[in-house]
């Protein structure tokens, strides 16, 4: 994507709460799971699909509510930590699911996601069962602020570092260590020639991804103040391999053109029908039938291979 | 001989009670080209994949430099300095020719590098070098499972050079290419061994390229070393000329 056009959309994002102040918190939600489903984007590159990743999203969002609970009261510190929180879950689950490949990865992610939420919605001593768990207001560098000024501090922060956080996993894809990722899908037995260790190329990818799942559900969380069991249910996984699949694997912005397609999409069907779900659906019929390099497909330039 | 950089010995190998290994020993020495022929089924790729850990004997050893290889996996022999290039080629077929060139460059100098690009000039460059070693200089920018059969497995084989090996096997090298592009890229890639001290081991059924350039030649025949000895030798032993050769 021309450099030019990805500044010109930031900008355009940055813009829009001004003039339609509803949809900062539908934009910060959006690059949220633009977050998370980059996490998705980056293990489809080997591909590998995980129905799974809201466990990533959620246990983040947790960690933001426990550490605020125990005290931990700073918005910086309480990202890093829930997304470190994030990536030890990541690494922990990864050692065991980078074994498996196609329809039994998926499923054991799905599976161990499954888990995770059943134990979210029972452990009501610990985790307040389906009721949840509040995610307070935290200071910022100190600064205590009333609640809509952290959702517009929330909201500039989250764009910010869909920059950088962006570049960042553009510079790992564009690595030798994200070029044998991408390896993995199309020769593993060459790349063992070559004397990579496929597991090992494959459990940072799923520890990177499971970071940047985390720093969404860190982030959800801060925007809702609340987190729920929910946020891992499969339905929600399944919508991050959607929001990827839409937005397009071919580069990182995809996976935050999606997210934010598809947010607009459903806050604008919202307003037109109760029957919102027959907009989202046909519309996804149309890209996937029409652009199956997903919705980024049509910025990026045709003979790029990599981002 | 030069003292062995490879050695296989006592090799027992049987697929559904078929032997392609059966109480076979042979060493190469460094330095040397040993060319292995023999009729198709005979157990030639089998050799090669016991050699780099791809399938493990039921009995005997392989060792590298008098060191125990036999159940090491083929990442483990692939860092020990032995590269393969296979009878069909092993390549990143979604990614561009010389992308697949810079990993195999990667993997010896710092893949675990997640900050540096994978394409750095002088990756580059050398891998430019080495495609135009094998004559694939004006493919680099192609993506690879678009090239014709033959330059994929001239691919093949730069990939594994790019391994700087010590050690190279290599699964029937001219299978595919074309009849002109044979005698040149064989040129080629012996002048590149000599050049950087690699040692050869390959599986080969082009005669003509056989008796031109290995040092040994090995006849492989039902699990067995039928034959053993230089081109000539080889070549004028009337067994082989009937069973392997094809000529009475």
């Amino acid at each position: 994507m021309p450099t030019i056009i990805a500044a010109a959309a930031v900008l355009v994002i940055a813009l829009l709460p001004q003039v339609a102040p509803w949809l900062q918190f539908v934009l910060t939600l959006a690059i949220a799971k633009g977050f998370a489903a980059l996490g998705v984007a980056v293990l489809l590159r080997a591909g590998l699909i995980s129905i799974g990743h809201a466990m990533f999203f959620a246990a983040s969002a947790y960690a933001v509510a426990f550490l605020a609970r125990a005290g931990v009261n700073d918005l910086g510190l309480l990202l890093i930590l829930s997304v470190l929180g994030g990536a030890f879950v990541g690494a922990v689950a990864g050692a065991f699911l980078v074994r498996y490949r196609a329809i039994f990865f998926a499923m054991l992610n799905l599976a161990v996601s499954m888990v995770f939420y059943a134990l979210c919605a029972k452990l009501y001593g610990v985790t307040g069962g389906t009721d949840g768990l509040p995610v307070p207001v935290p200071a910022v560098f100190g600064l205590v602020l009333g609640e809509p000024a952290f959702k517009s501090v929330l909201f500039y922060l989250s764009l910010g570092l869909m920059v950088l956080v962006g570049l960042a996993v553009r510079r790992y894809l564009n690595s030798p260590l994200g070029h044998a990722l991408s390896a993995v899908h199309t020769n593993e037995i060459r790349l063992e020639y070559l004397g990579i260790p496929v597991w090992a190329v494959l459990l940072i990818a799923y520890v990177v991804s499971a970071a940047l799942a985390g720093l969404g559900g860190a982030i959800a969380g801060f925007a809702i103040g609340r987190v729920v069991p929910d946020f891992a249910f499969w339905t929600a996984s399944g919508h991050l391999v959607l929001i990827a699949v839409l937005g397009g694997i071919g580069g990182v912005p995809g996976a935050f053109i999606g997210a934010l397609f598809l947010e607009l999409l459903h806050s604008a069907a919202v307003t037109v029908t109760d029957s919102w779900n027959l907009i989202v659906g046909m519309t996804l019929i149309i890209v996937i039938m029409f652009m199956p390099q997903g919705v980024y497909g049509l910025f990026a330039r045709k003979e790029a291979t990599s981002l | 001989m030069t003292p062995p950089i490879l050695e296989a010995r006592n090799l027992h190998v049987a697929f559904n009670g078929v032997k392609a290994a059966d109480d076979v020993s042979i060493a190469i020495g460094d330095g040397e080209f040993l060319a292995i022929i023999g009729p198709n089924g005979s157990g030639k790729t089998t050799l090669l994949n016991i050699c780099t850990g791809y399938i493990r004997p039921r009995s005997g050893s392989v060792l590298l430099d008098g060191h125990d290889i036999t159940r090491l996996s083929p990442r483990a022999i692939a860092r020990r300095g032995v590269a393969r290039a296979f009878q069909i080629p092993q390549l990143f077929s979604a990614q561009r020719v010389i992308d697949n060139m810079m990993l195999a460059l990667a993997a010896t100098d710092g893949l675990w590098s997640a900050v540096q690009p994978l394409e750095t000039a002088s990756r580059r460059d050398e891998a430019r070098a080495l495609l135009d070693l094998v004559g694939l200089a004006d493919d680099a920018d192609r993506i690879s499972s678009t090239l014709p059969e033959g330059h994929r497995k001239l691919l093949d084989i730069a990939v594994a050079l790019a391994l700087k090996p010590r050690l190279l096997l290599l699964d029937e090298p001219t299978s595919g290419v074309s009849a002109l592009e044979r005698f040149p890229l064989m040129e080629a890639l012996m002048a590149a061994l000599r050049q950087r001290r690699i040692t050869a081991l390959f599986v080969e059924h082009d005669m003509d390229v056989v008796a031109r350039y290995a040092s040994r030649v090995l006849v492989w025949n039902a699990g067995n070393i039928m034959a053993e000895g230089r081109p000539d030798e080889v070549f004028s032993n009337a067994q082989v000329r009937q069973r392997v050769v094809g000529v009475a």
